[in-house]
């Protein structure tokens, strides 16, 4: 039951740090990269502030508006809960999905392609894996950021039922661990701006349709396998559990399809990037 | 453009008459060359976005909506937001044609400082990208009534109505938009401006629930929303509930609002493109 | 050179990417305290060669030791000596100026009060102190240029890779960023610099090698070259087109050292160029424009390779 937190900590490092082997410059890793990233925001600080805002913005519609026409849903355990606490944690993980999407793909293609940001990293002692291990450290911080602000909002509106949601703090992070490294790699094969319609064709279906909004009972079986297959629903699942206090087994397969895939795309990622800059 | 200029013999004095759209419409051919090539990324945007909101919303929840909530509604939910939907697609299409592609042409392509280097002027430059924006309206939005249409979302033939209606939704944003984004020199002020102005109104004008919902002291800020005016005029069309007062009230604050944002783009397109 | 620390060694070093040879087999050897040129046109090798140095384009075959290390496998130790003025800035637009210094001197790993210190005597050195606080975009070529200089210095280098380092830039700013690498040289720094400018060639190399479709064509100090390979003066002659033709035809004649018939010129390269215009004249023919002037490097590339630099 305890073991949420501990697997989401414990293999990380020494996975990632043998996933970029070779990759690696004098052994800081990525924060160089982090503090630039974080110089660059304090100039783009707004930013930050609207995608904390953007999925308080949904919240609000749903609590004032929507929670009332929908009434309570079945929650996890067959349990009914209010509608505003079933799509919250929903909201949160769509929006540590967008956020390290965002910073993986059309930020990382950014400095890739135009701003020439990794070319002048890599003449420097830094290397591929520090540049690949750096963008997604980053795009964690800034996930850890609005799970904390949601979470803060989820307390004042009364909404926290369970201690078990400090586990959605790590639980998102890790979240936004497996869509930065899918979405990184992802980016190292875009040709041009045009390519980035293809994130938008993955990332909005998946918000509208994986029980974001409604609870898997409403697909017949045929469409919840593939809805089930779904990172974001494997999201979903886990901070909806941790949010209502239903913890099981189960969701120790959630935390491992999320870690595979992150780690798959960092793999991935920085052996690409080795291969698109230092030719 | 340059080429197309040759063709137009020495018009009217700048400023008179037919020939200030004659003018306009050379800008409104750059823009629909330029379509031609990247049309396919703006379905996905524009057509298959909405519609999957549709999907999930509309069918999805509205299963829940309409079991637990029906009645209040009156009709199924996804006869009520539909037409909603299309309101708001209007307003989206506005943001996406009016913010960036405004910004690209005095910064990124400077097709803007191209074409006022021909006898084009900063007033039929404004006049004739805002044609094009026009006809992106009345594409998403005629394509996703055609679709709700099919769906059997629409109670009534007035709805054909709330394609034009939607277009005038857009246009009580795109000219305000473009009025500003012409003056921008950096582009990110328009992602907070599509997170704190876009997504809010979005949620709240009524598109997904009705505003009655909204604490008394948001109800005000509903009824400034355009797209709050778009949506109950789009909606009432589509069940065939319109009155005409009612109408006439909507249709003129969103006629209002789009001539306010004409006059100030024609003094910013001027300052910015004349310099 | 003397008994000077070699920091630099190639030996049969060689570049494909796929079918293209961009670097063919050339040896060289850099010492301690030396201005070292790559001279060339475009598609010469030269940057190819300055990305094997700046360890972030493995070499295909062929021996590179940098600082006696391995730059396949040491890449990250030899790049922490190493400073690099890419052909492109590659300066961070979303930063201010002095953070730009900043953020690449974390790159190294230096300690920021460090780094404090040192960009602002680096900012002082290329005359940016007073834009130390303003965004990179609206500096001029030139100042972005020297910034990209100083950035390049922040780790106090052995070695500072200059590709292409006046390129694109109008004359004054050109000679403000060769006044500023003539100091560094001064101060004992090892300048390794890739040009196809001749003039930046002849300015800052102690030493060079002229390069041609991936290999050295030749190889030792601008003056050693121009003596080997040039005469000491040259003659440009420019005649009315119609005559052009039937003008060089007559000048074979002279006892010149060597002749080149350009599209607009005549080059007559010979020990006195005052003589050879006189004897030019003897000959009936009366030039539109005369010039006398000393060979440069442009003379010995033509030379050569029967090209100029800037083909």
């Amino acid at each position: 039951m305890s073991s949420g937190p501990a697997t989401l900590r414990m293999p990380l490092p020494g996975l990632l740090g043998r996933a970029l082997a070779g990759g690696r410059g004098h052994g800081r890793g990525g924060l160089p990269l982090v503090e630039r990233n974080a110089r660059a925001y304090r100039h783009l600080w707004i930013l930050l502030v609207a995608g904390t805002l953007e999925p308080l913005f949904y919240l609000l519609s749903v609590r004032i508006g929507l929670g009332a026409l929908v009434g309570p849903v079945t929650g996890p355990g067959g349990r009914p809960v209010g509608y505003t606490e079933f799509v919250a944690p929903a909201l949160l993980a769509t929006s540590s999905m967008n956020g390290a999407v965002y910073d993986s793909t059309f930020s990382v293609f950014h400095k890739l392609k135009y701003a020439k940001v990794y070319d002048a990293a890599l003449a420097t002692p830094l290397g591929p894996g520090d540049v690949a291990l750096g963008e997604i450290t980053w795009a964690l911080s800034r996930g850890l950021l609005y799970a904390v602000t949601f979470l803060l909002v989820l307390a004042a509106l009364g909404l926290i039922h369970s201690a078990w949601l400090l586990v959605a703090v790590p639980a998102s992070v890790l979240i936004g661990f497996a869509f930065a490294g899918v979405g990184m790699a992802a980016t190292t094969y875009m040709r041009s701006w045009k390519d980035f319609d293809f994130v938008i064709l993955a990332t909005l279906p998946m918000f509208l349709f994986s029980t974001t909004f409604y609870p898997l009972s409403v697909y017949p079986r045929g469409l919840q396998i593939v809805v089930e297959c779904t990172p974001l629903y494997q999201a979903v699942t886990l901070l909806r559990g941790f949010s209502l206090g239903v913890v099981g087994p189960a969701m120790l397969g959630s935390v491992a399809y999320l870690a595979v895939l992150g780690l798959a795309g960092v793999y991935v990622a920085s052996r690409r990037i080795r291969r698109l800059l230092l030719k | 453009m340059t080429a197309q200029a040759t063709r137009t013999a020495p018009a009217a004095a700048p400023g008179r008459g037919g020939a200030r759209w004659s003018f306009a419409v050379r800008e409104f051919r750059f823009w629909l060359t330029d379509y031609r090539r990247t049309w396919r990324g703006s379905v996905i945007s524009s057509v298959l976005g909405p519609l999957l909101y549709l999907g999930a919303l509309g069918a999805g929840l509205g299963s829940l909506v309409n079991r637990h909530a029906g009645g209040t509604l009156g009709v199924s939910y996804l006869t009520f937001i539909a037409p909603g939907m299309l309101a708001a697609t209007a307003m989206q299409t506005a943001f996406g044609e009016a913010l960036y592609p405004v910004l690209g042409s005095v910064k990124w392509v400077q097709n803007y400082f191209a074409a006022v280097a021909s006898p084009l002027r900063p007033a039929d430059v404004f006049r004739g990208h805002l044609l094009f924006v026009v006809l992106r309206l009345t594409m998403n939005c005629g394509v996703f009534l055609a679709l709700i249409a099919a769906f059997g979302a629409t109670r009534s033939p007035l709805a054909i109505a709330s394609l034009p209606v939607a277009v005038l939704t857009g246009l009580a944003f795109a000219p305000a938009l473009m009025a500003w984004a012409v003056t921008r020199t950096r582009d990110t002020s328009f992602s907070v401006l599509m997170r704190f102005v876009m997504v809010p109104l979005f949620l709240f004008s009524g598109t997904f629930f009705p505003v009655t919902r909204l604490p008394g002291w948001l109800q005000p800020v509903a009824y400034v929303s355009p797209l709050w005016h778009g949506v109950e005029l789009c909606r009432t069309l589509s069940l065939g509930t319109t009155d005409l007062g009612g109408a006439a009230v909507h249709a003129a604050y969103l006629l209002a609002l789009a001539a306010a944002g004409y006059a100030a783009a024609l003094r910013t397109y001027a300052r910015r493109l004349h310099e | 050179m003397g008994g000077a620390e070699i920091l630099v060694r190639a030996r049969g070093l060689t570049k494909r990417f796929g079918d293209f040879h961009a670097v063919v087999g050339i040896d060289f050897s850099i010492s301690r305290g030396e201005a070292f040129g790559f001279l060339g046109p475009n598609g010469a090798g030269k940057s190819s060669t300055m990305r094997m140095i700046g360890c972030v384009s493995p070499p295909t075959s062929g021996e590179l030791t940098i600082l006696g290390l391995n730059p396949v496998t040491d890449g990250p130790a030899i790049r922490a000596r190493l400073g690099v003025v890419p052909q492109e800035n590659t300066l961070d637009l979303e930063l201010t100026v002095r953070e730009n210094l900043l953020v690449y001197g974390r790159y190294f790993g230096l300690p920021r009060a460090v780094i404090r210190e040192r960009s602002a005597m680096l900012l002082d050195f290329v005359q940016l102190s007073d834009r130390a606080g303003d965004q990179v975009e609206p500096l001029s070529g030139g100042m972005k240029r020297r910034l990209v200089i100083a950035r390049s210095l922040i780790n106090e280098p052995d070695i500072l890779l200059l590709d292409e380092p006046t390129t694109g830039l109008d004359p004054q700013a050109r000679h403000i960023v060769w006044d500023r690498l003539f100091r560094l040289k001064q101060r004992g720094v090892t300048l390794i610099l890739t040009t196809h400018y001749m003039d930046e060639a002849e300015q800052l190399c102690d030493r060079l090698v002229v390069m041609d479709g991936g290999r050295i064509a030749a190889e030792g100090s601008p003056r050693a070259l121009i003596q080997r390979y040039s005469t000491p003066e040259v003659l440009e002659l420019r005649f009315d087109p119609g005559d052009h033709e039937q003008a060089a035809e007559k000048l074979r004649g002279l006892p010149a050292e060597r002749l080149e018939v350009l599209a607009d010129r005549v080059l007559i390269y010979i020990t006195n160029g005052d003589e050879a215009l006189a004897a030019v004249r003897g000959l009936g023919l009366e030039p539109l424009t005369s010039l006398v002037r000393r060979s440069t490097l442009e003379d010995v590339f033509l030379q050569l390779t029967g090209r100029h630099l800037d083909d």
